[in-house]
């Protein structure tokens, strides 16, 4: 294998909750993501995916650099980006881009698309004339129409925005992609067509591409490898096979299987998960997934499992993975 | 439409806005419901499913109006009474949850409470036995330690149990029909497979039928015995589940069942349908899926099909007798 593109080492965010209004009392301490690592090798597509509240998209916005990690390192291209209180964002300037959830929220409302797409090429020094070239190209490497190049968003749909957004990503020619629930907004139908997009471009262009969902076939369509997180941690990190056909944490067992398939003859494979998710501002001790998990032990309430490499390239944090 | 059943619409127009420029955004919609039945109502954004059910409740609002077609609900046509006739069946005979369940209950209100007001509204129950049953309801839905958490406010609850909370409302005066609105899309999916487990549960064991409104096929094959499925303001096609998930005749359905991705098996590229769904405003004429379609034809852009109906089944598409098609389906 090459050089991996991206590095994450030992991730970890908190935040302050809790304060109350007037901040008198002092607020608990929200462990959003805790010792997270992985690497991202070039032309990669990596899924990350969990539930509401996991840590997976302030694991994006570290990536990207929005925000600085409290504790560990990124390191892209060689180059350390972030680390303990610190980012780094000139390292990655163009490299780097996002596409958010929301296309309409994510896009300023006051510029026309020619002018969305072209921002981040003339922050980058390109010549006005340049830019312009390039974003006629883009818009139609994603599938939009020359006419639409002096219109506002809000002329546009949901599907069509979002093609905007993977454009004005496209523009500076990055290396890395991170699409944070890019498709969750959009119904089936157009879903479908982004899907096929990002698929595309991930080829035409040797993207590297990291992908945070809580839809977990969207998932296993797109991404080569997947992490699953489970209150701030990878609870299981493996190639799409391996995970999706031979899952070894009981929580991504019970997560697939509680996706409803679109066929009305099939069954779950395991019993569903019973319960809520713990409060992330007082994680439980030992393994965090044991108070619901059907297999926990008495060492599983006390010693927290840590991420072992069971079999080439499938890692599971859990005493009794099976 | 089956004499038997519970809740008969035909012919369903509603249209939204002022006096001029007022917009149709149902057209003709017509289903069943049999007692004890759940007919899941699926379609994606704006197709009318949403404003279908509020049709149904009588709170399609100031702007809201029913043009044509009937709501027959146990043989009365709900569309023909009065606000004052229609709270006795709101709550009572006919109950709705909705998506967000954040957002429909009273931030300041204790949960007990809630479900108690519904139960002294509708029954004229006693404030000390409400109370009483609100808690014997929120044992019902699976809230656990749920008699003491009747003092609770919603806020100390997460989305699931939110949920619960609204499921106990809706099912406290033991509907006969229950119209739930996406009542599953704000969850995550372990907390969807339980709150689907629960209506199919509480459906089965109090034998009322269901409306289940979603955007999501898997939804619909997981809890509904009959699926009718809307684009663009009207039904296309209607069946039992089983039939139109293994033989959709409809090219919109058979085209949003391959455009799903499954957790099950790995496709190689999905079929996307092209083109965008088209607002009310701006309809297709004749077929509303023609311009989508790619087994559209001369007729498809001139007339539009009828809902047709053999045995058990509904369908509105010009080649719907023209087996396989989707354009031949090469490659």
């Amino acid at each position: 294998m090459s050089a991996p593109l991206l590095e994450v080492r030992d991730l970890a965010k908190s935040f302050e909750s809790g304060g109350g209004l007037l901040g008198r009392r002092s607020g608990a301490r929200l462990q959003a993501v805790r010792g997270v690592s992985f690497d991202l090798a070039p032309g990669e597509t990596l899924g990350l995916v969990g539930e509401s509240g996991c840590g997976k998209t302030t694991v994006a916005r570290m990536v990207v650099g929005l925000i600085a990690p409290s504790d560990g390192r990124i390191v892209f291209d060689g180059v350390e980006t972030a680390s303990a209180g610190h980012v780094d964002r000139a390292a990655m300037r163009g490299k780097v881009q996002i596409v958010f959830q929301d296309p309409y929220t994510s896009l300023n409302p006051r510029l026309r698309v020619a002018e969305i797409i072209a921002e981040p090429l003339l922050n980058l020094g390109v010549s006005r004339q340049e830019a312009q070239r390039r974003v006629a190209e883009l818009m139609a490497t994603v599938g939009l129409q020359p006419e639409h190049m002096s219109r506002f968003p809000h002329a546009f749909s949901g599907g069509q925005r979002q093609r905007i957004g993977i454009a004005r990503a496209l523009a500076p020619r990055p290396r890395l992609i991170v699409c944070d629930e890019a498709v969750s907004a959009l119904d089936v139908s157009i879903q479908a067509q982004i899907l096929n997009l990002l698929a595309d471009i991930q080829r035409d262009f040797a993207l590297t591409l990291l992908f945070i969902s809580h839809n977990l076939a969207v998932v296993r369509h797109l991404c080569h490898r997947i992490a699953v997180m489970y209150l701030g941690q990878i609870v299981e990190l493996a190639g799409e096979t391996q995970l999706f056909e031979a899952p070894l944490h009981p929580y991504t067992q019970a997560l697939i299987a509680a996706v409803p398939e679109p066929d009305p003859d099939w069954a779950p494979a395991v019993a569903e998960l019973a319960g809520d998710l713990p409060d992330p501002s007082n994680p439980p001790a030992g393994c965090a997934f044991h108070a619901r998990c059907p297999r926990a032990q008495e060492d599983c309430r006390q010693v927290m499992p840590v991420l072992r490499e069971l079999a080439p390239g499938h890692h599971v944090r859990c005493h009794y993975p099976g | 439409m089956t004499s038997d059943a519970m809740l008969a619409v035909e012919g369903l127009d509603v249209s939204f806005g002022q006096l001029r420029g007022r917009i149709k955004v149902l057209d003709g919609v017509s289903f069943a419901i049999a007692p004890g039945e759940v007919l899941g109502l699926v379609g994606e954004s704006g197709s009318g499913k949403s404003v279908t059910a509020l049709a149904l409740m009588a709170l399609l609002g100031e702007q809201g109006r029913i043009d044509a077609g009937q709501i027959l609900f146990e043989g009365r046509d709900l569309a023909g009474l009065s606000p004052a006739e229609m709270l006795q069946i709101r709550g009572r005979a006919i109950s709705m949850i909705f998506q967000e369940p954040t957002t429909s209950l009273n931030p300041v209100l204790p949960v007990g409470f809630q479900i108690a007001e519904v139960l002294i509204a509708h029954l004229g129950m006693g404030r000390t036995e409400a109370l009483r049953q609100a808690a014997s309801l929120m044992k019902q839905v699976g809230i656990p330690a749920a008699a003491e958490r009747v003092g609770d406010y919603p806020h100390q609850m997460s989305g699931g149990m939110r949920q619960r909370v609204m499921i106990a409302m809706a099912i406290a005066c033991r509907p006969r029909l229950l119209i739930a609105d996406e009542p599953t899309t704000a969850l995550d999916v372990t907390m969807q497979a339980q709150i689907l487990r629960l209506i199919k549960e509480l459906q089965t064991r109090e034998g009322m039928a269901v409306l289940m409104i979603t955007h999501d096929l898997g939804v619909i094959a997981r809890v509904a015995h009959r699926v009718a499925v809307m684009y663009a303001g009207q039904i296309v096609e209607s069946g039992p589940v089983r039939d139109i998930f293994r033989q959709p005749r409809h090219p919109y359905t058979r085209m949003l069942l391959r455009s799903i991705p499954r957790v099950g098996r790995r496709q190689t590229r999905l079929r996307a349908i092209a083109g965008t769904t088209p607002s009310a405003a701006a309809m297709p004429s004749a077929c509303r899926f023609h311009p989508r379609c790619p087994d559209a034809i001369a007729i498809c852009r001139s007339q539009a099909p009828a809902l047709e109906t053999t045995e058990d089944r509904q369908v509105r598409c010009w080649r719907a007798d023209d087996s396989g098609l989707i354009s031949q389906e090469a490659g």
